[in-house]
């Protein structure tokens, strides 16, 4: 390769980025509103359920059930009425939430047969949120049969019991922040590899610059490497802006080699760019780019495990993942900077990571070689 | 009399010119979009591959969990308990170790995702009423399939100290009833197309829009017809009109591939959902105006439009993550992200089956947006290039 | 006018051809430009002018026929053309968000010039066009061009193409822009210029004219008036235009 060549393109490529001030100020505050937005809003966590009481028994034992449920500061009562067609009616209307529908001989039934039931109704509309919530009500209602059975019998600690103890690994708090900002990171890492990287070389295209180059005696390995090595830094800077507020605006915890985070990622980037680069070829307008990049980016994600686990998706779905370096580079973020793992636990991932880089940039060049031309 | 007659004419005709313009100008905006067959075909296939993927492959029910068991001392009790996890389908008992020592390092490969570990004599205590202790240890570097997988352990041993209980007489049992009304079984393709026909709106509406105006401006396009007899109301309906077809196509196509392929129900009026679709589109569509009046180049109008519409609407707007779980701040945004109103709107029409006597309000919101909308744009559509 | 390729020719052309699909843009031509020639390479939109020329500078692949530039085989030696030639296009295309030394240090860089190089030719190119170093994107269309002409220059080519180099320029920059082409020819550049003004064609050493895909004619300029018996490149260019 000529370095001479190399250095005076890589220079205008410097120079345009750093002259398109509105573009480097989009690209610098990416990683701050991502990050900002999606881990606040990206959680399942329930704060406070609003819920619908319809209560037919009036016993005792009923108001302290409702009183369990308020007193965790999960559920607040929004609304009581004898009969459902009002509960009914709030659920339609989003007023309510959910509904806790207690049958009039609920307290005759637990002193009986030490057994009773109780209706929970949600609007299942939002699904996470009414699963979540339901597993809430669940653990407050059996805590209140257990305390009720003590306090039957406070001199007869006869039944059996367990005690559970629960103890989270990695992410003791259940921090749903600290599993997403790795993940985020790498969608930060995936739109400006490709997106960026379409649009920089198809925006030559359309200027008509890239017809003078092409008239030039550039070696394709220098103009290629001029396009991607600037976007490749670039990427990687975003990536060190977003670690830092990562980790002292989220403290999202950092346990292994930060090192070992960085390689991983230029390892990746060389995949992204290389979309990028082989979309570029096959379109001709930056709308084209955008939309075709978009696209891609998007299957990409979905089908990664940053939103859903790849482990929940159907056996076909996962060895699709399987062939998509963003579950890849997703697993190895979370694993190193959460898990502390090592390059000996992420040796596996990491392979694949460079094959795939291999295949797919020779691909995207071969293919630039015929459209050159 | 006359005077005042020949007025008019030159006026009728004076408007049927415009007219007649405006007519070519959306044919060629038309034009412009069946050109380009290679966005076309991705505009088309995009709200289908949505559907298909959502609908397939993203679900975040847990199944198959790697259980590693800790027994120092096996007995009936944790044997017993072992014989429930292995019968229950969501478990996978990979491996028994009588110590924790060879455990961390599954977890840091991700080859474990829980550990039950009991003290020793778990069964002479419990004998003795206890408490016998059983430690739960959960990767929990995924926080909701954390809680998730530690409810169903906790199920299963509950399940034992209720039955052992029971044997002798002794617990009270409440048992919650569980009903989830609109979409019993939880089917997350359910949950998903109203938000997904949100995001493919917008996309189409506020990005093409943008885009499409950027660039006439990039390439002085935009001149020309500002300097035509249209008004710059005109040009805006011409350009936008033709967005809103698509946009229209796309929403039939997503709602055809989730009732043909999934099953999605339509509880509700398809012609209200329709109705509502076009008014977010022109939400939207205005806002994608918006966007163009204040940028110079298509990369700047992308990424604005990205930042100002794409990402709030898949993210504030109760697709994924619920609105309730948000902090109190990004709540109060989510107020003037468009899609949250029309999401409830779809949902509503779609799994409840409920119409405008519940969704007035909704409805109500993303008329005012509209109209508000509509007057920034046509005031910063500038009739001159700056 | 298929005369054999004479030795010294900067361009020789034998039976060129290019089909894109059933359509034949480019149709048999054949024709030589000697060095230090302007040679006037004349056609109406779409007659198949800029399929030649990608051709010629190695863009395009012929689908049969030859052609040398420089010496050099288009279809086999375009790596050791491109060295050889310059090239400007009917769209301006120096980077306008570059200023116009970075534009001429790209190019330098190109081409393997040496910084001192790339410094001297600088300064004199700012000298001669008398431009001061700004955004390229600021200046005006007329600046632009002769810019482009300049940088397409730099690197000292054997042939330089210029694609309607004065599309949209004023007439006294388009007579500054052509006192720029002869000083270049007097250097021994062959420059080969396509271009829809007439005017400019009889500026030219020879023109060609192509219809159709095929060169109608080709000559002097003076010589081709006397042939067709017309009063001006003008007249004889609508009457061929006309007659397809």
């Amino acid at each position: 390769m000529n370095f001479r060549v190399l250095r005076a393109l890589l220079k205008k490529e410097y120079l345009q980025i750093f002259r398109d001030k509105v573009m480097l100020r989009q690209m610098l505050m990416m990683p701050f509103i991502q990050l900002l937005l999606l881990s606040s809003a990206a959680t399942f966590e329930v704060k406070t359920a609003r819920m619908y009481l319809v209560d037919n028994d009036h016993s005792e034992t009923s108001r302290g059930l409702v009183e369990h449920l308020r007193a965790s500061g999960r559920f607040v009562v929004v609304g009581a009425s004898p009969s459902m067609e009002p509960a009914n009616d709030a659920l339609l209307s989003r007023d309510a939430g959910m509904i806790l529908g207690i049958p009039h001989d609920f307290e005759r039934d637990i002193v009986r047969t030490k057994s009773a039931k109780v209706q929970l109704i949600y609007n299942a509309e939002d699904g996470a949120l009414a699963g979540v919530t339901n597993s809430y009500a669940q653990q407050i209602i059996s805590a209140y049969a257990r305390d009720l059975g003590a306090s039957l019998r406070p001199m007869v600690a006869e039944s059996p019991s367990i005690d559970i103890r629960t103890r989270g690994w990695y992410n003791q708090a259940l921090d749903y922040k600290d599993y997403m900002i790795p993940g985020i990171l790498v969608q930060l890492l995936t739109i400006i590899g490709t997106l960026l990287t379409a649009m920089n070389i198809v925006r030559e295209k359309e200027l008509g610059t890239l017809d003078q180059l092409n008239v030039t005696p550039i070696p394709r390995s220098a103009f290629i490497s001029a396009k991607l090595i600037p976007l490749w830094t670039i990427a990687l800077v975003e990536l060190a802006i977003g670690l830092t507020v990562a980790r002292f605006v989220f403290d999202v915890p950092m346990r292994g080699s930060l090192l070992l985070v960085f390689f991983a990622a230029s390892l990746y980037l060389v995949v992204a760019l290389a979309i990028g680069l082989w979309i570029s070829t096959a379109v001709d307008t930056q709308q084209q780019a955008m939309f075709s990049s978009f696209f891609l980016i998007m299957i990409y994600l979905l089908m990664s495990g940053l939103f859903t686990p790849v482990r929940s998706m159907p056996t076909w779905a996962q060895w699709i993942a399987e062939v998509n370096p963003v579950k890849h580079i997703i697993v190895i973020m979370r694993a190193v900077l959460l898990k502390g793992a090592g390059i000996a636990d992420i040796a596996r991932p990491l392979t694949i990571l460079a094959v795939s880089g291999a295949i797919v940039l020779s691909l995207a060049v071969r293919q630039y070689a015929k459209t050159s031309r | 009399m006359e005077g005042r007659f020949d007025r008019r004419i030159v006026r009728e005709t004076g408007e049927s010119i415009v007219i007649a313009t405006l007519r070519a100008f959306i044919i060629k905006e038309l034009r412009h979009i069946l050109r380009d067959r290679q966005t076309l075909i991705i505009l088309l296939l995009m709200p289908l591959v949505q559907v298909v993927l959502f609908g397939f492959a993203l679900r975040s029910d847990v199944r198959d969990v790697r259980l590693v068991v800790v027994d120092p001392s096996p007995d009936y009790a944790t044997l017993a308990l072992r014989a429930r996890l292995a019968a229950a389908r969501r478990f996978q008992i990979i491996g028994i170790a009588p110590s924790m020592h060879t455990v961390e390092p599954l977890f840091r490969q991700g080859k474990a995702d829980v550990v039950m570990a009991f003290e020793p004599d778990f069964a002479a205590r419990l004998q003795s009423h206890g408490p016998a202790h059983v430690m739960l240890l959960v990767d929990a570097s995924d926080p909701n399939t954390a809680t998730t997988m530690q409810s169903y352990a906790r199920a299963v041993i509950m399940a034992y100290e209720a039955e052992e209980g029971a044997h002798r007489g002794k617990a009270i049992q409440i048992v919650g009833e569980t009903r989830m009304r609109f979409n019993p079984t939880l089917e997350s393709v359910n949950l998903f197309v109203p938000g997904l026909i949100a995001l493919v709106l917008t996309l189409v509406s506020a990005l093409m829009t943008a885009i499409s105006l950027s660039r006439e401006k990039e390439r002085g396009t935009l001149e020309i017809l500002l300097v035509s007899p249209l008004r710059p109301w005109q040009i805006i309906v011409g350009k936008v009109l033709p967005y809103l077809g698509l946009a229209f196509a796309n929403v039939v196509t997503a709602l055809l591939a989730a009732w043909l392929i999934f099953h999605v129900p339509f509880r509700g009026s398809v012609v209200l959902l329709l109705f509502e679709s076009v008014l977010y589109s022109m939400v939207s569509l205005s806002l994608g105006v918006v966007v163009a009046s204040v940028t110079q180049s298509q990369r700047v109008a992308m990424l604005i439009a990205l930042l100002a519409t794409m990402l709030p609407s898949s993210l504030l707007s109760g697709m994924v993550f619920p609105i309730a779980s948000m902090p109190r701040f990004l709540q109060i945004v989510s107020n003037v992200v468009p899609a949250r109103w029309f999401i409830i709107i779809a949902r509503g029409i779609m799994l409840k089956g409920v119409g405008l006597e519940y969704l007035w309000r909704e409805t109500l919101v993303l008329s005012l947006m509209t109209i508000v909308l509509m007057t920034i744009a046509m005031k910063t559509f500038k009739p001159r290039v700056a | 006018m298929t005369e054999p390729p004479s030795k010294g020719a900067a361009i020789e052309v034998q039976d060129l051809t290019r089909r894109f699909g059933n359509f034949t843009a480019v149709d048999h031509i054949s024709f030589d430009v000697a060095v230090g020639e302007v040679f006037g390479f004349l056609g109406a939109n779409g007659a198949g002018k800029t399929t030649a020329i990608k051709m010629l500078i190695g863009l395009l692949a012929p689908t049969s026929g030859s052609a040398h530039v420089a010496g050099l085989d288009v279809a086999t030696q375009t790596e050791q053309i491109r060295r050889r030639i310059g090239y400007m296009s009917q769209r301006f295309s120096l980077y306008e968000d570059l200023t116009v030394l970075e534009n001429i240090a790209l190019y330098g860089g190109i081409y393997g010039l040496s910084d001192e190089q790339i410094s001297e030719r600088s300064s004199s190119m700012l000298q001669t066009l008398g431009l001061t170093d700004q955004l390229v994107g600021k200046l005006p269309l007329g600046w632009k061009q002769k810019l482009a002409f300049s940088v397409a220059l730099l690197h000292e080519p054997a042939v330089v193409f210029l694609d309607e180099p004065t599309g949209g320029v004023d007439p006294i920059t388009r007579r500054q822009f052509w006192e720029l082409i002869y000083s270049a020819a007097a250097r021994g550049t062959t420059v080969f210029v396509t271009t829809h003004y007439m005017d400019e064609a009889e500026y030219c050493d020879r023109i060609s004219i192509m219809v159709d895909g095929r060169i109608a004619t080709l000559g002097t300029p003076r010589d081709l008036k006397a042939e067709w018996k017309v009063d001006s490149i003008d007249e004889l260019f609508v009457r061929l235009a006309r007659a397809s």
